[in-house]
């Protein structure tokens, strides 16, 4: 058995896996910018929120087309229904997550 | 934890003791015939250990008539109790338990295993694939539903059922107000089974999107797996958020943490919010597929193509989307605001238009159809003046402002009862007996049958028409008795008549089955409606591979078509020449195991047996490896016995 | 894994083994029926696990406030452990693409080498976590404490069993490579084990955001 074995139907990959050290290089930028933002109290609590949240979502774009193939299909020439599914799947995050701090929000002077 | 289990509670009343008494004496029987007619490797090797559809399906109808008996006799205790005032026939402790395990049982137990049984028994043959993506997987789904049932069921003879309400509000389901194993008996039932329920969405996206059979597109998909689709939608979506709830509350009784305790933080309100997040898509996970239902059935007894196929299918995309969107409509008497309560008003009155789009559609598709008034069409037309009696109440109900006077009053009570009976039992009774012959290769029983429609719709509507005024009358739900003199009694003793029909229609269908497995017709065409769909072009019942050879789909109703000449009947005949060894997933015990691990793990945790809890865990860790570690897991079914069953079928061409 | 619509029936010979490829034309991952399907089976779980974590993060905003007169968020959040479990972790996700380009590359023991590496992350990462809840047990802050601890401890917690979970399946995935090297099959379980890790990753990046930088704000 061949230590390095090689598929007879190897993909095609460059020699460098660029898209996943760009990918790191993104994420570790988007780590460390709300990380200074919080710590060296530059921005007020609204912007500060906003602009730190914002950081969390380009990172999730990060780990799903540098990382994930989020919209690579298997190759059988349908669409990648893994897109459809799981963009479905933030917009209800999103949606269970607001609509949950809206509705009990009648209540957040409780300690 | 709280209790520790003694003997004492086996014993400690009459009516949990004849339960006992019957449970074992059932258990002996069935042991003994088992034993005698030497049955026990069939049992086994044909339905434990199978991955196949079309019986797991089987399993799963079952499995919900049985519970449809046991939440139907819980029915009738209740009415019972309610016939006359102050009656003292069960005592309010009784009576809160049976109201919860009515409620929970008929939702999770009866309308969720017979929803499922529909969704395998028919998509895979309507597709035109040979099982579904994940076999395996749904042998799983199925034995986690069937111990999780099960856990619920013993609950009443050990230990004590859950008495909570099936919506089980903290604080009462805390431990300071629940102190038995009831309410851990709930939260684990609900919880094991539904891990399966989960599985079986992903299970059947996945189908309906990669096994459609070739030129099968998404716009010549049945209605049905239309329905089938967008249920499995609102499942993945919705479930993992009554996971969290129980899990949660779970946390609360067994570890002392404080998410909905009234002490040190805690609140209550958002337990109610997480319940009703999963709480209504599940109207609508038990809904569409009825709704799928209709549409076949309708479609086939008025020889026409269903009126409207486009806007049938965005209604039900647009239901799952929107069923999202309404969930705090089930306590707007929280008080969360007049703009949360408004926009949740709105969005569930919005909800209605597509519904509306789909009741005139199936108007529609009669209107001028050549109708046969077969038992199937019978419950499909009987469902149509029910369910837009019960959507029209439910848009009085949505009427944030009114629902104060409304809520929890036996008004809610007759328009859920009108929409999840007229809407779905209907839906289910339709689609079993139509999709009968197809599982088992004779048809039910016209006459029988037509006695149990009537029974029941009589029935239905003697029961809880009378609720509806109750309800205005001021009289509340869960509640056990009431006094005399409050003009109540006569509605009451109504409702209750009612409530007997029903059972009666239930005994008719039950003897209808019967009298049918030994007289009923037999189907030798395969295609006793003169159907449209796929699921018609096969035998009855179907082989165990579905499909010798997969057609390639040319048009919506495909198998219709080829009927009326204006496609190739003959392209879904298989020809000799075409026939290729048949790649098939094996059967395994491991998923009946599984399952049983995660019921000892169930028990443990409900009277806080550790031992129990390792043991039942170490076992599900053992088999998920096992099963990463095995890699024959399928075989071909050899060209010769395809053959061979296909001459033997007289469908073998060239 | 049953329905095969094309049969291209061809015989792969990886480390002994016969592995049936449907296509061969396709990324190894999802040459076979059941691979394609399991590979999707895998991206809806994600989503269901996804909206599991969006009820565990609704729960935890909503009860943040209530501390109960206890230790908040500022007091017992660690800005040096939380950074370095998120560096750990991105890493971590980076070592499992790794894996999976060398993967398409067809290297065996690279694929081992990164997956151990990935794992040992993993590791180090529920180390720090452990040692990061002992600590705030130890002070008082436990989870039957006040609402916001109960809600913190669940989350994160769950997370953490995701992370562990990920571990034993990515070393049963490693042996198996040690025994098969890469083949269709375990091509696809090297492709979703990472595609699990790399969501964990997702998770905790609102993890990290949420709970700990607003914490700490």
């Amino acid at each position: 058995m061949a230590s390095q074995h090689q598929t007879p139907t190897a993909h095609h990959e460059p020699s460098f896996p660029w898209q996943y050290v760009i990918g790191y290089v993104l994420s570790l930028v988007l780590t460390v910018i709300p990380l200074w933002l919080v710590l060296d109290h530059v921005l007020t609590p609204t912007p500060l929120t906003i602009g730190i949240l914002f950081c969390a979502v380009l990172q999730i774009f990060v780990q799903l087309f540098m990382f994930m193939h989020f919209t690579h299909g298997d190759g059988s020439g349908e669409p990648a229904y893994q897109t459809v599914v799981l963009s479905i799947g933030f917009f209800f995050t999103v949606v269970f997550a607001g609509a949950s701090i809206w509705i009990m929000s009648f209540s957040s002077q409780v300690q | 934890m709280n209790t520790v289990p003694h003997w004492g509670i086996f014993i400690t009343e009459p009516m949990i003791l004849g339960s006992d008494v019957m449970i074992v004496l059932t258990s002996v029987a069935i042991v003994f015939a088992l034993t005698k007619f030497k049955k026990w490797g069939w049992l086994w090797r044909e339905w434990l250990t199978t991955v196949d559809h079309k019986k797991i399906g089987i399993m799963y109808m079952i499995a919900a008539l049985l519970m449809l008996f046991r939440g139907g006799v819980d029915a009738e205790l209740m009415r019972t109790q309610l016939a006359l005032p102050n009656l003292s026939f069960l005592d309010a402790e009784h009576y809160d338990e049976i109201f919860t395990t009515h409620g929970t049982i008929m939702i999770l137990f009866m309308a969720m295993p017979f929803v499922f049984a529909l969704f395998n028994i028919v998509v895979p043959l309507q597709i035109g694939a040979r099982d579904v993506a994940f076999p395996y997987l749904n042998a799983i789904s199925f034995w986690l539903f069937f111990f999780g049932a099960f856990l619920m069921n013993i609950s009443f003879v050990i230990g004590g059922s859950p008495d909570a309400g099936w919506t089980s509000y903290p604080p009462l389901s805390e431990l300071g107000f629940s102190n038995g194993p009831g309410q851990n008996y709930y939260l684990l039932a609900l919880q094991i089974s539904g891990i399966g329920s989960i599985a079986t969405g992903i299970n059947f996206l996945v189908t309906i999107l990669k096994m459609r059979a070739p030129g099968m597109t998404l716009w010549r998909m049945p209605l049905f797996t239309w329905s089938v689709l967008a249920t499995s939608i609102l499942i993945l979506f919705a479930f993992p958020a009554l996971t969290i709830a129980l899990a949660l509350l779970l946390l609360d009784r067994t570890l002392g943490t404080h998410f909905f305790t009234m002490l040190h933080g805690g609140n209550p309100m958002m337990f109610i919010n997480l319940f009703w997040i999963w709480g209504h898509p599940e109207v609508y996970i038990v809904i569409l597929p009825a709704f799928g239902v209709f549409s076949e059935v309708i479609s086939t007894f008025s020889r026409k193509a269903t009126f409207g196929y486009g806007s049938m299918v965005f209604a039900l995309v647009a239901i799952s989307i929107v069923g999202f969107l309404t969930w705090v409509h089930h306590f707007f008497t929280m008080g969360a605001g007049a703009d949360v309560n408004t926009f949740f008003a709105i969005a569930t009155m919005v909800i209605a238009i597509p519904t509306g789009v789909k009741v005139f559609n199936w108007l529609f598709t009669m209107y001028r159809g050549r109708i046969r008034m077969t038992l199937p069409m019978m419950w499909a037309v009987a469902f149509i003046p029910c369910f837009a009696i019960g959507g029209a109440t439910g848009v009085m109900l949505a009427v944030a402002p009114a629902d104060y006077q409304y809520h929890n009053s036996y008004f809610l009570i007759a328009h859920f009862h009108q929409v999840l009976i007229g809407g779905t039992v209907f839906g289910m009774i339709a689609g079993m007996y139509y999709w009968w012959p197809k599982m088992f290769g004779f048809l039910l029983d016209e006459r029988l049958g037509k006695w149990a429609f009537w029974f029941f719709n009589i029935g239905f509507y003697v029961c809880f028409l009378p609720q509806y005024a109750l309800g205005l009358m001021g009289m509340t739900r869960r509640i056990y008795t009431y006094p005399a003199g409050l003009g109540w009694t006569v509605p009451n003793f109504i409702s209750t008549i009612g409530a007997y029909l029903m059972g009666i229609g239930f005994l008719f269908i039950v003897w209808q089955v019967i009298y049918s497995v030994k007289y009923g017709e037999r189907d030798v065409t395969g295609d006793p409606w003169d159907g449209r769909t796929l699921e018609w072009s096969l035998p009855s019942p179907a082989p165990h591979y579905n499909f010798a050879t997969i057609p390639t789909i040319e048009g919506r109703d495909a198998w219709w078509m080829a009927k009326q000449g204006q496609l190739d009947k003959n392209a879904f005949l298989p020809k000799k020449s075409d026939i290729k060894p048949i790649h098939m997933p094996k059967n395994s015990g491991r998923p009946f195991i599984l399952s049983i691990c995660f019921f000892i793990i169930g028990i443990g945790l409900v009277f806080g047996v550790v031992p129990f809890d390792v043991i039942g865990g170490l076992g599900v860790a053992f088999c998920m490896f096992r099963r990463s570690f095995e890699y024959d897991t399928d075989y071909y079914i050899p060209v010769d016995e395809v053959i061979h069953t296909e001459s033997a079928l007289g469908r073998l061409q060239g | 894994m049953t329905t095969l619509a094309h049969n291209n029936v061809e015989h792969h010979h990886g480390a002994g083994d016969h592995v049936h490829v449907d296509y061969p034309e396709r990324p190894i991952e999802y040459q076979t029926q059941d691979g394609a399907l399991k590979i999707l089976g895998f991206w809806v779980f994600l989503a269901t696990d996804l909206i599991l974590f969006a009820c565990l993060f609704a729960t935890f905003i909503v009860l943040r406030t209530h501390t109960d007169g206890g230790p908040t968020g500022k007091e017992l959040f660690d800005v040096p452990i939380f950074t370095a479990e998120t560096l750990i972790l991105l890493t971590s996700s980076f070592t499992g693409g790794l894996a999976t380009f060398e993967m398409h590359r067809g290297h065996r023991n690279r694929v081992i080498g990164w997956l151990i590496i990935t794992a040992l992350l993993g590791l180090s990462f529920v180390g720090l976590e452990v040692n990061e809840f002992v600590h705030m047990a130890m002070e008082g802050a436990t989870m039957q404490r006040s609402a916001f601890l109960s809600a913190f401890f669940t989350l994160v917690g769950t997370h953490g069993c995701h992370v562990s979970l990920g571990i034993l399946w990515m070393t049963g995935i490693i042996i198996q490579l040690f025994q098969r090297g890469i083949t269709p099959i375990t091509a696809r379980k090297v492709y979703i084990v990472n595609m699990y890790w790399h969501f964990l990753d997702v998770v905790w990046v609102f993890l990290f955001t949420i709970v700990y930088l607003m914490g700490v704000m």
